[in-house]
Order: C-alpha cells, then sequence, then structure tokens
C-alpha cells in the first residue's frame, strides 16, 4: 500500500490536507469547487428518525449514546414559544422523553428531572449553560412541571419509571436526583426512594436559579422555594386567556347583532350592524378588562374575588372608554346597557383567571364561583333586556 | 408571595401533630411557605396562603397531613 504524506491541494484555491494518507484505492476528488463541508450531526442520522435542532451532539457512555442539549435558544424556539404562549400548537409542543445531556456530565454529575414541555425544555436548558448535568425527562405528555404533578404525570410512579429505563444506575455512581420544587405536588420523596434507590433532592422552584442552588451546596433557600407571581408573569398568561375566550366571543358576536337588529320595525339590518357594532365593542372591552387588565392590577385591586376584582376593572375600563368615546354609549339606555354587559363579561373572564394563578385554591374558587355565576348569569340576562329595550 | 392574599377560612388543610415525625420537609416542598416548624413538630403558620397544591401531603412520611386538592 503506498503511504504518502503529503500537502495536497485538492481545490486549487488553498485547501490543504496536510497529514492526510492516500491510499491507491481512494480516489482524489479534483473537483473545481472543492469538497462542500459536510454536516458534523449527518453521521448520526438513522433512517426514518429526524434530528431535533436543538440537540447538538451526543455522548457516548458504556450504555448507550446520550443526546446533548443546546444551552442557547435560536430564532425558531422563540417563535414557537410565543405562537405556544397564544395556544397555538400547545399540545404539540414536546420533546422525547429520556436522558439527556448538558454540557460534559460525567458519572459525578447531577441529574435534573423536568417535564417533556418543550416550553419548561426551553427555560431550563436557557439557564443551566455552563453546566454539566444530566437531565431525566418525564413523559408528563407535553405538559409543564406544576400542572402535571397535579394532573398525575409528573409522578412517583412516572419517575421511578424513567429512572429505570434510562438505566441512571447504571450512568451515575451516585444516587441523587433533583426535582423542581414544584413536582413535589406528585412527587413522594419517600416512595421514589424505597423504588428506585434513588433519594429526590428538592431544587429551585425557577430553572434560574438552578445555578445558585448548584453554589449553595444543593440548599434550596426560602426565596428558591417561593413562587411568584411578578407583572409580566401575570401578562404573559393574557394571550392564551383571550385566546380561549375568542371562539365563544364570536359565537356571541353574531348573536349580538341579530339582537341588536330587533327594534320598532321588527328587525333592521343598519340597527343590526350599527348597533350591533358598538355591542360587540363593549363585549370586547369586558373580555380584554377580565384578561388583560385585572391581571395587570392584580395584587392592587383591594378585594380577594376575582369576580368582583373583574367587575371593578370592568366598570372602570368601561366607564373609561364611553368617556373617551361617547358616542359608543348611544343613548343613555343604550349606554346602561353595554357597561351592565361589559361589567359582567370582564367579571366572567376574571374568575376564569383563577385557573391560572399560584395562589388560588379550589376551594376559594369553589366558593367565589357559587356566590359570582349566578351575579353574571342575571346581569347578563338584563344587559340584553335593556339593550333589545332601549332600540324602541 | 407575601402581596397576593386569597378568600380567608376556605383552605381544606388539616393537620395532625400527633402524627408529625417532625421530619420537616412540609416546610421544604411547600411554595407558598404555610409550614413551619414550632418545637420540633410541624405548624400551619398561614392557614389562607394555603393553595391546596398538596405538595406535603404527598411528601408527608407519616401521613400527618390532609387536603383535598384541585384538578391540578
Amino acid at each position: 500500500m503506498d503511504k504518502q504524506n503529503k500537502k495536497i491541494d485538492l481545490a486549487g484555491n488553498g485547501f490543504s490536507t496536510t497529514g492526510v494518507q492516500l491510499m491507491e484505492s481512494m480516489p482524489v476528488n479534483q473537483g473545481a469547487c472543492g469538497e462542500l463541508p459536510s454536516d458534523p450531526m449527518a453521521a448520526y442520522e438513522k433512517p426514518g428518525y429526524k434530528l431535533m435542532h436543538y440537540i447538538e451532539g451526543f455522548i457516548e457512555t458504556d450504555v448507550c449514546l446520550v443526546p446533548l442539549i443546546k444551552t442557547d435558544l435560536d430564532r425558531g424556539d422563540h417563535i414557537a414559544n410565543g405562537l405556544v404562549r397564544c395556544g397555538i400548537s400547545r399540545y404539540k409542543y414536546r420533546v422525547v422523553p429520556g436522558l439527556y445531556a448538558v454540557g460534559k456530565p460525567t458519572r459525578e454529575s447531577e441529574v435534573l428531572v423536568t417535564a417533556n414541555f418543550k416550553l419548561t425544555i426551553d427555560h431550563l436548558r436557557k439557564a443551566i449553560s455552563g453546566i454539566d448535568a444530566w437531565v431525566l425527562v418525564l413523559d408528563t405528555k407535553g405538559i409543564n412541571v406544576w400542572c402535571a404533578a397535579g394532573k398525575g404525570t409528573f409522578s412517583t410512579a412516572t419517575l421511578v419509571r424513567q429512572i429505570k429505563e434510562a438505566q441512571l444506575d447504571r450512568m451515575v455512581d451516585h444516587r441523587r436526583v433533583i426535582v423542581p420544587q414544584l413536582g413535589a405536588t406528585g412527587v413522594s420523596a419517600t416512595a421514589v426512594k424505597k423504588e428506585s434507590g434513588f433519594k429526590v433532592v428538592y431544587g429551585p422552584v425557577r430553572a434560574t436559579d438552578i445555578p445558585a442552588f448548584f453554589n449553595n451546596g444543593f440548599v434550596a433557600d426560602r426565596q428558591m422555594r417561593t413562587v411568584t407571581f411578578t407583572l409580566s408573569e401575570r401578562l404573559i398568561l393574557s394571550p392564551i386567556e383571550l385566546q380561549t375566550a375568542l371562539k365563544p366571543a364570536l359565537i356571541a358576536a353574531v348573536i349580538i347583532f341579530f339582537l341588536s337588529g330587533i327594534g320598532p320595525g321588527v328587525f333592521s339590518i343598519t340597527n343590526a350592524w350599527a348597533r350591533g357594532a358598538t355591542a360587540v365593542l363593549a363585549l370586547a372591552v369586558g373580555i380584554f378588562s377580565g384578561a388583560v387588565i385585572t391581571p395587570a392590577l392584580l395584587p392592587f385591586i383591594p378585594v380577594k374575588e376575582f369576580a368582583l376584582k373583574g367587575i371593578i376593572a370592568g366598570f372602570g375600563t368601561a366607564l373609561l372608554f364611553i368617556f373617551i368615546f361617547p358616542a359608543a354609549a348611544i343613548s343613555l339606555k343604550g349606554g346602561i346597557a353595554l357597561l351592565l354587559f361589559a361589567t359582567a363579561m370582564s367579571s366572567v373572564m376574571a374568575m376564569n383567571y383563577t385557573g391560572t394563578t399560584p395562589f388560588t385554591s379550589p376551594s376559594g374558587v369553589e366558593k367565589e364561583m357559587k356566590r359570582y355565576i349566578p351575579i353574571q348569569l342575571i346581569s347578563l340576562v338584563l344587559s340584553t333586556g335593556i339593550w333589545i329595550y332601549a332600540a324602541f | 408571595m407575601d402581596t397576593f392574599r386569597y378568600i380567608e377560612n376556605v383552605s381544606s388543610l388539616i393537620l395532625n401533630p400527633e402524627k408529625c415525625i417532625g421530619c420537616g420537609i412540609c416546610t421544604h416542598v411547600c411554595p407558598q411557605n404555610v409550614m413551619e416548624m414550632q418545637d420540633r413538630k410541624a405548624a400551619i403558620a398561614d392557614f389562607d396562603a394555603c393553595m391546596e397544591c398538596g405538595a406535603c401531603v404527598t411528601n408527608c412520611p407519616s401521613g400527618a397531613l390532609e387536603v383535598s386538592p384541585g384538578v391540578g
């Protein structure tokens, strides 16, 4: 076999391959443009499988190949996250459950447990840039940690199952798994220890506190253990509240147009459009007040029940709206009807918001629903009646 | 969360001090700082802050806590 170690200028435009051993049977590519750079990830491709864009390589272990997750989010991630926040393709936004790696983990590196909702994964991987760790992803059907813990998919059973499936005892020498604090609702640390041999260490609530938690000797202080609900955390939930209201609101709008046309001449299309538009505007103001303004002002409205917060915010917003656009009221009777309508809608949307807050108890929500749903229904019926009456 | 208070006197949280073994895990897992340790046993420090998530109940090794958790 002819072994030649020499500089070969393959393309004739500066590419060199010093140290390449040319064997007789190896063809030399002398094309005019040179070799195309090969995709390093192409080596991991398998027929019928697609490589996920957030994987940057694989770690070879005695047990298996472990995918290495990128810790930077790209534009595609940000766009997809934004769409999911608006409710688009929310349930498809998942990651395959199993064992992943971040950085350069060894048999001594910690294991961070998480849910397979991609938004959760993105929060986590962004926060652990620079850390070497294993990431154990549980199958929570694309739901985030806290909700899944409540629903039973982020649980003792799923954690134990995933520990066994990933053969974690062969991957690491220690016997610890770090579980997000909010997984505690579904995970019994004592049961996990008994069934898997792994001790559960509860990590911080927020992924962003993980580096500090690591530096703190894996002790979560009070601030790391407490859930917050800042203005941006409150408002990020508004798009999906609005998206949920969209279809019912459109149906309501159609009904409103028909009801608005009722008048002295039995039915008038001109009235249906003109009055209907104003009434639909009142609907929009009410929904916006309950789904955006009430959450924004949540800690500042000095009552406890969300339905009542919605009434106060709705009344205020509607009044402000009429003040800025007096023509919207059309007539006194009409104005009263629309004010009542917007206030009631705001109350409904605000009451709905209890389902997405981290400090409301189901017992409390049940109590306020029992009191305020009848009030909301009566207000809606009354405002509809006054609105139709106002046309005569 | 100190600034966020919800409806009072509705929580279904119950603590049975006789069963408490003083491990303190309830104080670690509660996201609202409801529980605290007093004289080496758990005590409810802030009943109205309880959101009935059930983390304390799930993790109590001696079954000293009860709550009827919501749907999640």
